[in-house]
């Protein structure tokens, strides 16, 4: 609904923005699409002995998330399933996406995978993930004859 | 060692203003369904506990508004970052059939769901013209 006339220049500025807007949606800047490839996003924290790896993923359930580690490459994987309607039931608007996902994320280091620890809370997924002992740096005493 | 700590105590109060104004602020993804007697609004809010929700009604204006505490990792750095953490709010304009007594609102695994019932339809009354 219109509320109240728009002069020229209001009327020139919104021309620009939505030029603006169409062309990021083209070029992909700053456009949602550029999400998709790397769902979910995380966030990598590390030291020398262990790696921290958090994402977001609000609406599973622990049971619908698998994580691996394989040859220092952490494997996240799920599906979000959508909400099942019965009849009369509708969408008004439907911005949550649903469906599987698979994510790898090269590790620093070789992981022992025995160690690996993983933590859901309220939406958010913390793995941690200790570097395996044959992989750390081992200091090297020289021997007198 | 013991200046730096002070410094940091004496600045904190700004430097709380300051963060406060500079976190960001998202707008959650929601889904709105209508069912046959309520709507349901879904809104992906990831890292916010229960305690941490406000919603808030003005007029017919809901308004939800999550507060995330970042987390800090001790002892680890951060080696690479693809999300930021930051503040959800969104508002919604009700429809005149929402009965705004029993909007219901729960938090699970990151996701808020607000229950909105319908208000029962008002009863037509019957005016019978009383014959003069």
């Amino acid at each position: 609904m219109l509320l109240h006339e728009l002069n020229p220049l209001q009327q020139t500025l919104r021309e620009v923005s939505r030029l603006q807007r169409d062309l990021n949606r083209i070029f992909g800047e700053g456009s949602v699409s550029h999400r998709r490839y790397r769902y979910p996003a995380v966030n990598v924290w590390s030291n020398e002995n262990s790696v921290i790896v958090t994402c977001e993923l609000p609406g599973f359930e622990p049971a619908d998330i698998d994580i691996s580690v394989e040859d220092g490459v952490l494997k996240i994987s799920g599906e979000r399933k959508p909400v099942e309607l019965n009849e009369n039931e509708r969408y008004h608007r439907r911005e949550r996406e649903t469906g599987k996902f698979s994510r790898l994320v090269r590790m620093p280091y070789q992981i022992d995978s025995d160690g690996v620890e993983a933590h859901f809370k309220n939406g958010v997924l913390t793995i941690t993930l200790p570097r395996a002992e044959a992989d750390k740096p081992r200091k090297i005493e020289i021997k007198s004859a | 060692m013991t200046t730096e700590v002070k410094t940091t105590d004496q600045a904190t109060p700004e430097m709380e203003r300051n963060h406060e104004m500079q976190r960001k602020v998202f707008i959650p993804a929601v889904d709105i369904l209508e069912k046959n007697d309520t709507y349901v609004v879904m809104a992906d809010m990831p890292g916010v506990s229960e305690d941490a929700i406000d919603i808030t009604l003005e007029k017919n204006v809901l308004t939800i508004h999550g507060t995330v505490k970042p987390v800090a990792h001790e002892g680890y750095e951060l080696a690479y970052a693809e999300y930021e953490i930051g503040d959800y709010e969104r508002s919604f304009t009700l429809t005149d059939d929402v009965d705004r007594e029993k909007i219901e609102a729960t938090l699970k695994n990151g996701v808020l769901h607000l229950t909105m019932p319908k208000a029962a339809p008002a009863i037509a009354k019957k005016i019978s013209v009383k014959v003069a």
